[in-house]
């Protein structure tokens, strides 16, 4: 019979087990292939396994723009696997059964798709057939590589800019959004409300980190602030950008209290709900991305509202027009069977200003091509100029790509996060601390 | 003299019986086997290789993707000197085996002696006890979360009436892991139904000697219904323990709604909201090896688990049988 004291032990020596098992993949996958496949010839049947994120909705109009592809080459049929985020995609080419192409949402995984060799370089492919990599701009093509290996392409781009509500701001004689940093302090000034006990009734501009999009990553270019530097180490500390931007969100914090700014943001919808602060006037001001028109235009069709590039720092007046960006990318796991196939539908997904131009229209974001930028056909809410704008714009930045994913974004994220509540003292030791965590853990993947 | 005669004259008569069962029991142990092969070809295929491949990968720099790098110790000397937040997640870990612990059993042991007292509708209120720990994790979390959300929550709303200032719940790192012990206290059902059957099992006529011999409630329970119940009180520690040391779902899903990304649940820049103090030993260790591609280190971290909740569940057992011992 077994008693509870052995059945007890059992069961935590196999739960105890179970931790390492979860850790355990199976095996790596095959070897990539380094020159460039053919494609295939017009009486070639291939078929073509492409894994995305994307769902409902947007995986329909995805598999539409993929239905012109295989108009255009009959001889490629494709099976378009929707809701598979990085995690399934890193999984299949671990298992050694991968996509032939792979569509993320995120670049923070580049530095790994392209250092580890998960995602095929793409030089081959694109030196010949001399794709014509000067139609996609600077940051863009920064964010589709790592270390000079490109192994991936853009599709469609996320550029972050600010939104602010035109009659809260009438309300308040704000006739134009703010363009400085200083501007906006004093603007947030003006449009925050308290309720008779102290409590924010309504928010000019919310700057917790980790709420909503008040990323260090979108914030970052706005101050000029580089997080490397020349060889390739964090450079919170030396980069006096980082201090300035810091300082400035405290002011922001201190003007609320942190407390109040924490029961307030606690009690506001979610990021991607109806419920979402923005639409409900309880903030007047904030950073977003383009793709929030689409919600906005879906959820609250009336509001008034407009966007505009998000302020820069005062000294870098001259900056005022670029934004961050960031976006999905397309590429080629490695071990599949149809890479040259796969390249023509990366090609055409990246490259083709009709296709881009029909997913920006349907997905609501940045189309990654001048061409497709500029093209008539682009039909988008007014709004939305704005973000096209900041996409052409040269001061358009991006956060360099790492080895070990976005964990340093984390760092940054969570520093933040402690000097806003006050915790942090010496914000100097503190960037020191967050360099030297974030140069230790890209040291721990040999890098 | 005799019963030497008699045995060894026996001794050639009864080998032939016991050589027939010593066959029988050579087929029946062959039975055992086949009947377990497939059973151990699993164990060793899904359990035992896995378990050594994780010791061994933690000896290494090893991405998932490519060939393993043997680098020696390296894993361990970064986990002990260079990982501020693997230091995070392993105070907050020990802080939910402890209180997860404790409070669980005694919640559940709380429940199960009230409800033993119960005459009518005793069905009824067992199986209402019991439910909450049907409910899926997320939709647990996520109903909780929202329950206690400082803003528009009706406990915060409720505590308002009363003239109280709620606290921020979810969204206070000092209240963050008690607010996730208030979730597992309401779905801690399971270990409730185990200790109320062991206390229906404790023999009636002990408490009605007891009552002859003039003793209270206390003394009854103390030295009654415990020592009675104590082998299932055990399996609730290692139980909880291990539910504690492993504590996953519930840590994520909160943080990241209460953040206000509820549809980016599992982003790796959201972990462990408010402040880490969500970010328990196995998220962080998911999160190396799945999202920092750090599956060596992460394999490290898994090995450390494994050795702190094997010793905290032989360190159990051994105070138990230490305790039996003494008392017989």
């Amino acid at each position: 019979m077994r008693t509870p004291r052995r059945a007890a032990l059992a069961r935590a020596a196999t739960c105890s087990a179970g931790a390492l098992v979860l850790l355990l993949s199976a095996c790596t996958a095959g070897g990539g292939t380094t020159g460039a496949q053919d494609a295939p010839t017009a009486d070639q049947k291939v078929s073509l396994t492409v894994y995305s994120a994307f769902a409902d909705r947007e995986l329909g109009i995805l598999n539409k723009v993929l239905d012109g592809f295989h108009a255009a080459h009959p001889n490629i049929t494709i099976n378009s696997q929707g809701s598979q985020d990085d995690d399934k995609i890193t999984q299949a080419i671990r298992g050694g059964n991968p996509p032939d192409v792979a569509i993320s949402f995120s670049t923070d995984n580049i530095g790994q798709f392209c250092s580890s060799g998960a995602w095929q370089d793409l030089k081959p492919y694109i030196d010949r057939d001399k794709t014509d990599l000067s139609q996609i701009p600077k940051a863009v093509q920064d964010y589709t590589q790592f270390n000079g290996k490109r192994c991936a392409m853009p599709m469609l781009a996320d550029v972050y800019g600010l939104y602010y509500n035109k009659d809260l701001f009438a309300a308040k004689g704000i006739t134009a959004p703010p363009k400085t940093m200083s501007e906006l302090l004093e603007d947030t000034k003006k449009l925050t409300e308290f309720n008779p006990d102290g409590s924010i009734k309504v928010a000019g501009f919310i700057p917790q980190f980790g709420f909503y999009a008040n990323h260090p990553q979108i914030w970052a270019p706005q101050f000029g602030a580089k997080w490397l530097d020349g060889n390739g180490k964090s450079d919170l500390a030396t980069d006096p950008a980082w201090t300035e931007m810091f300082n400035f969100q405290k002011q922001l914090v201190d003007f609320y209290g942190w407390e109040k700014l924490q029961k307030f943001t606690a009690g506001l919808g979610q990021e991607y709900s109806p419920d979402h602060a923005f639409n409900k006037g309880q903030v007047a001001i904030m950073f977003d991305g383009e793709y929030r028109t689409a919600f906005l235009k879906s959820d609250v069709p009336n509001l008034n509202y407009d966007t505009a590039p998000s302020p820069v720092a005062d000294d870098k007046a001259d900056t005022y027009g670029g934004g961050y960006t960031t976006g999905t990318i397309i590429g080629i796991p490695k071990g599949v069977k149809n890479a040259g196939a796969a390249w023509e539908l990366i090609k055409y997904l990246s490259m083709d200003t009709n296709a881009l131009v029909q997913l920006a229209n349907g997905l609501g974001n940045v189309p990654s091509t001048k061409a497709a930028l500029h093209s008539t056909d682009l039909k988008m809410p007014a709004q939305f100029n704005t973000f096209l704008k900041i996409f052409d714009n040269p001061n358009l930045a991006n956060n360099p790509a790492s080895p070990n994913g976005g964990a340093y974004l984390k760092t940054a994220e969570d520093l933040g996060s402690s000097w806003q509540s006050g915790q942090v003292k010496d914000l100097h030791a503190a960037f020191a601390q967050a360099d030297k965590t974030i140069d230790d853990a890209k040291a721990l993947g040999g890098n | 003299m005799t019963a030497t005669l008699l045995g060894s004259a026996d001794a050639p008569a009864a080998s032939v019986p016991s050589t027939g069962r010593a066959r029988r029991r050579g087929r029946h142990r062959k039975w055992v086997l086949l009947f377990l092969a497939p059973w151990a070809a699993g164990m060793v295929l899904f359990f035992g290789y896995p378990l050594l491949a994780t010791v061994y990968f933690s000896f290494t720099n090893y991405d998932g993707l490519n060939t393993a790098d043997f680098v020696g110790l390296r894993n361990y000397v970064f986990m002990f000197t260079s990982d501020p937040l693997v230091k995070a997640a392993a105070y907050n870990t020990l802080w939910l085996v402890v209180v997860l612990t404790v409070g669980r059993l005694a919640f559940a042991m709380g429940v199960a002696q009230i409800l033993t007292k119960v005459r009518n509708g005793s069905g009824f209120l067992r199986a209402l006890c019991y439910l909450p720990s049907l409910a899926p994790p997320v939709a647990a979390t996520l109903t909780f979360v929202f329950l206690f959300n400082p803003g528009t929550g009706p406990v915060n709303t409720i505590l308002g009436w009363l003239g109280i200032n709620g606290p921020l719940w979810f969204n206070d790192p000092n209240l963050s892991k008690p607010s996730l012990t208030l979730l597992t206290l309401w779905g801690s059902g399971e270990l409730m139904i185990i200790i109320l059957a062991a206390m229906l099992d404790v023999p009636g006529d002990l408490y009605e000697a007891a009552d002859l011999d003039g003793a209270g409630p206390w003394m009854k329970f103390r030295k009654i219904t415990l020592p009675s119940i104590a082998p299932v009180l055990l399996y609730g520690v290692v139980n909880s323990i291990i539910f504690a040391l492993q504590y996953f779902t519930q840590a994520v899903v909160a943080g990241s709604v209460a953040s206000g990304s509820a549809d980016a649940v599992g982003n790796s820049k959201l972990i462990g909201y408010p402040d880490n103090s969500t970010l328990t030993f196995p998220v962080w260790m998911y999160n190396e090896g799945f999202r920092s591609y750090h599956m060596g280190y992460a394999s490290a971290m898994a090995v450390l688990l494994f050795i702190v909740s094997f010793a905290f569940t032989a360190i159990l057992i051994r105070q138990l049988r230490a305790g039996k011992a003494e008392a017989s």
